[in-house]
């Protein structure tokens, strides 16, 4: 069956261009130049399925690691050497360099109180920010984006580059918008049928109202995105692998004067129960790959020290190798910071003690929410208390 | 309000929506004689959807006795674990076909009371195990006692692998307790939060030791892990097993009150009313929890209908491609892709996202899922690619290797390519060749939609294709179904 589509007069309807433009950025009409520095971007990357993070920062002197991973551990002539202890996966050079140049901060043996080993359950706590026995339907930087974003008319404070919006985004009042592209958002949503719709609605019934709200959100908010990935779009030349296109709209937005604070990207599956070396690498080559353009460009914009990327997954794995030279589901994990705007850098706390261990898994030393409210707190300058509704110690390394 | 909006009403929250052969019957008929029909069609016992055979049972098949198992078991590891491997390996496909197999019961099933109501302690049993056979059989419990008594559908449940598997019963033993079976039984289950103390938790902990399952014949007993001390629970004392504890939990009105607030905010609306379900607790707790008690109180009640109550339900992911394929009969090119729109727009059969099942209402509508669901009927109707990259799903994908996780993308890519559909429009067109081409726009408008109020004949009618009267027909519901009023019932 076929739609006829008609060109929609689009005289008085949502379409015009200066309507477009949220009302608070009014104070903020494109300038020349760049954004002025002081205007903190967070920037996180999920690393989904549980990635391994022995292999990752390489205890190079512990026995235990390989005597634990006879078949599946990096040599130590192999990792990136950080200190005389540990060192990097070989994929990882990007980080390798920017640790050198004091760009990098490692936290290790990040966890929380009774481990949960699903990844599903897990990345929900990771997501809500919530203890492993509480269930939140809201993730930590919904709640940042509805703080934010109290009497304003497009939620793009924070972005996800995706499809589909992860829970993590999603705040009581206000979700984020995922997108794959800033143009493929708009070309759907600046749809004539659904303006239309919009322009003829009469606001007089609650649920269906909201609806319609959240429908022209999304129009001017997606009309907004993509007019400001347009302002500076990143001339960097970006691998062309999912994470490397991610990372390069992100870029883009970054230097226009978008109102968006924080960035969401995914990377994976880290699930490697079976033949880990190989998948781990592949993954890992991608982010390096696409990271080291990403890193590179934000310096050469001026914009590094304005921009904290932090990297996570929702566990890590189990110390022991398993039989088919992969390894399971286990729990305490490390975490990256990398950003120009460190107050600490390098190695922020011991690397995971093998020895005192809880039924084969690390034993978590910091709890993950410490570093969120750190986050919140002191780069993105909002309550923490009030996101994650307990007040957290926070970290010194920002 | 007209009857045919009363109608549709009872149709969308006892059901998935009306019909397409129902359509032409609901100016006429009395929704007490409509709801009548209802009850009636959901009499009798469901047909078993079964996609995994328990090949272990199979192979035990005629062995009498612990000691002859025992020697049996030892003497065949070998062919044991290969069944084990066989139900593993094929579980994955089995869940998709099951996950079919209940959609179309869903649209198509005359006793769509039964199957909404299962369709409620789906979300409210919410269990997430990959072996198909478990959720097999767990979907068997729940569509059998969905309409009848509540205890029994609790006992049955809490007795079901699926559950005793998801909730680490296995894990509860004598000499160490494992409380989250206890506790989810009574936080979720029945009583709600705030309602027990910790102390209550651990002693039904105590209790629910020995609860478990084998591969042969479900749930057994384990008399030497089951601690059979004496336990102060909910102010009693005794020597509680399992069972007790259960019928205790059924003695508070707590539990009928609890129950009674979450199926008024899911049949009817989000912020229960005290007064009303106060009244319908009582009754329901007077009956002895049961089910066609409950439900024949609420359809059957004036209040059902009050305007506060209608046109703003957000229908979920499940119910608002069910009630399409209701309204127009869909062949869809490749069943895979209700799949993937569930995984879209945020509900998966059988893969609820924590114990606590699917919040619903507002939570379904973020702006990439409801864009996606504006979109939908368009896709399927017109053939138009639509490209998504789905998130992986670890817990599923758990142990495959990269090869077949890699086979695996593909064919996902592959299916949400293949999201059209071919509507079989025939028999829908019959039921408008007595509506003038003045009315047509007013008359499906008003079968599609519940708001009070819906887009103009003027607004839709620029986008719709007027070429023919039946492009006309068919091309008014595609776009009234891509409407946020559509969202809704």
């Amino acid at each position: 069956m076929l739609i006829k589509r008609r060109t929609f007069l689009q005289t008085g309807s949502l379409a015009t261009a200066s309507l477009l433009v949220p009302k608070f950025m009014k104070a903020f009409e494109p300038q020349q130049g760049f954004v002025p520095p002081g205007n903190k971007t967070l920037v996180v990357i999920q690393f989904s399925g549980g990635n391994d993070g022995l292999n990752t920062v390489v205890p190079i002197t512990n026995d235990l690691y390989f005597s634990n991973r006879p078949r599946i551990h990096i040599p130590a002539t192999q990792a990136h050497k950080l200190t005389t202890d540990a060192g990097l996966h070989p994929a990882l050079t990007i980080a390798k360099e920017l640790y050198d140049n004091g760009e990098l901060a490692i936290m290790n043996s990040v966890g929380y109180p009774n481990p949960d080993r699903s990844h599903f359950r897990s990345m929900d706590i990771w997501h809500s920010a919530s203890e492993s026995n509480e269930y939140f339907t809201t993730g930590w930087l919904g709640r940042y984006l509805d703080e934010q974003c109290k009497n304003c008319t497009t939620p793009t404070q924070a972005l996800e580059v995706d499809d589909v919006l992860s829970l993590v985004l999603k705040g009581e009042q206000n979700k984020g918008l995922a997108l794959r592209d800033p143009k493929g958002l708009y070309g759907v949503s600046s749809g004539n049928y659904f303006k239309s719709l919009h322009h003829a609605h009469v606001h007089e019934e609650e649920t269906v109202d909201y609806l319609y709200k959240t429908m022209s959100e999304t129009i001017s908010s997606a009309e907004y995105i993509y007019r400001q990935s347009q302002l500076h779009p990143s001339a960097a030349q970006y691998p062309s692998t999912k994470t490397g296109k991610s990372l390069k709209t992100i870029a883009s937005l970054i230097l226009s004067d978008i109102n968006t604070r924080v960035y969401y990207v995914s990377l994976g599956s880290f699930d490697t129960h079976v033949n880990q070396e190989n998948q781990q690498t592949k993954l890992f080559t991608e982010l390096n790959d696409a990271l080291s353009v990403f890193v590179k460009d934000l310096k050469q914009n001026r914009r590094f020290n304005d921009v904290m990327i932090m990297t996570f997954s929702e566990f890590g794995r189990r110390v022991k190798q398993n039989a088919s030279n992969g390894t399971d589901h286990g729990t305490a994990n490390n975490m990256f910071f990398i950003s120009g705007g460190l107050k600490k850098k390098g190695i922020l706390n011991p690397l995971p003690d093998l020895q005192d261990l809880n039924a084969g898994d690390l034993k978590h030393q910091v709890d993950f929410k410490t570093v969120y409210a750190t986050m919140l707190r002191k780069w993105l300058n909002a309550d923490d208390a009030a996101i994650l509704k307990k007040k957290f110690q926070v970290h010194d390394f920002i | 309000m007209s009857n045919r909006k009363r109608n549709q009403h009872l149709l969308w929250r006892s059901g998935f929506g009306p019909g397409m052969q129902q359509i032409q019957s609901l100016d006429q008929i009395h929704s007490v004689d409509l709801w009548k029909g209802i009850l009636q069609n959901a009499g009798g016992e469901p047909k078993k959807l079964v996609v995994a055979e328990n090949r272990l049972q199979n192979l035990f098949e005629g062995i009498e006795g612990e000691d002859a198992m025992r020697q049996f078991q030892k003497e065949n590891k070998a062919a044991i674990a290969e069944q084990v491997k066989l139900m593993r390996q094929s579980s994955r496909e089995d869940l998709k076909k099951l996950n079919h197999l209940w959609l179309d019961e869903m649209v198509h099933s005359p006793a769509q009371l039964r199957e909404k109501v299962s369709f409620f302690w789906h979300g409210h049993f919410a269990c997430r195990v990959f072996s198909a056979h478990q959720q097999q059989e767990l979907l068997h419990v729940i569509r059998t006692h969905a309409l009848g008594n509540f205890g029994e559908l609790l006992r049955a449940v809490s007795k079901s692998p699926a559950m005793l598997a998801f909730l680490n019963n296995q894990q509860n033993r004598k000499k160490s307790p494992n409380e989250n079976f206890a506790r989810e039984v009574m936080e979720l289950f029945t009583l709600g939060r705030g309602h027990y103390t910790e102390w209550d938790v651990k002693e039904a902990a105590r209790a629910f030791t020995g609860w478990s399952y084998d591969s042969r014949s479900g749930f057994v007993f384990k008399q030497q892990t089951h601690d059979d001390g004496v336990k102060k629970f909910m102010g009693r004392t005794g020597r509680f097993t399992g069972d007790d504890i259960i019928n205790i939990l059924l003695e508070q009105k707590q539990t009928a009150r609890f129950i009674t607030e979450k199926i008024f905010r899911f049949f009817v609306h989000e912020n229960a009313d005290p007064k009303i379900t106060a009244i319908l607790a009582d009754e329901f707790f007077k009956s002895g929890y049961e089910m066609k008690v409950l439900l024949h109180s609420i359809f059957s009640s004036d209040w059902f209908y009050d305007n506060r109550y209608m046109g703003n339900r957000i229908k979920s992911p499940v119910e608002f491609m069910a009630g399409i394929r209701r309204f127009v009969p869909i062949q869809l090119d490749n069943p895979n892709s209700s799949l993937v729109f569930q995984q879209v727009l945020g509900q998966v059969l059988f893969l609820p996202p924590n114990v606590a099942g699917w919040p619903g209402g507002k939570s379904w509508i973020d702006s990439s899922s409801l864009m996606v669901r504006l979109q939908l009927p368009r896709i399927w109707a017109s053939k138009e690619d639509f490209r998504l990259q789905m998130k992986g799903d670890d817990d599923v994908d758990m142990g495959r290797s990269p090869e077949e996780m890699q086979a695996a993308r593909r064919a996902k890519n592959f299916i949400t390519r293949a999201g059209a559909a071919d509507w079989n429009w025939e028999p829908v067109w019959k039921n408008y060749v007595d509506v003038s081409r003045e009315r047509l726009y007013e008359e499906i408008a008003a079968h599609l939609l519940q708001t009070k109020s819906a887009p103009g004949r003027q607004v839709v009618e620029p986008f719709v294709d007027k070429s023919s009267r039946e492009h006309y027909i068919s091309s008014t519901i595609v776009q009234l179904m891509s409407t946020p009023e559509y969202q809704v019932c």
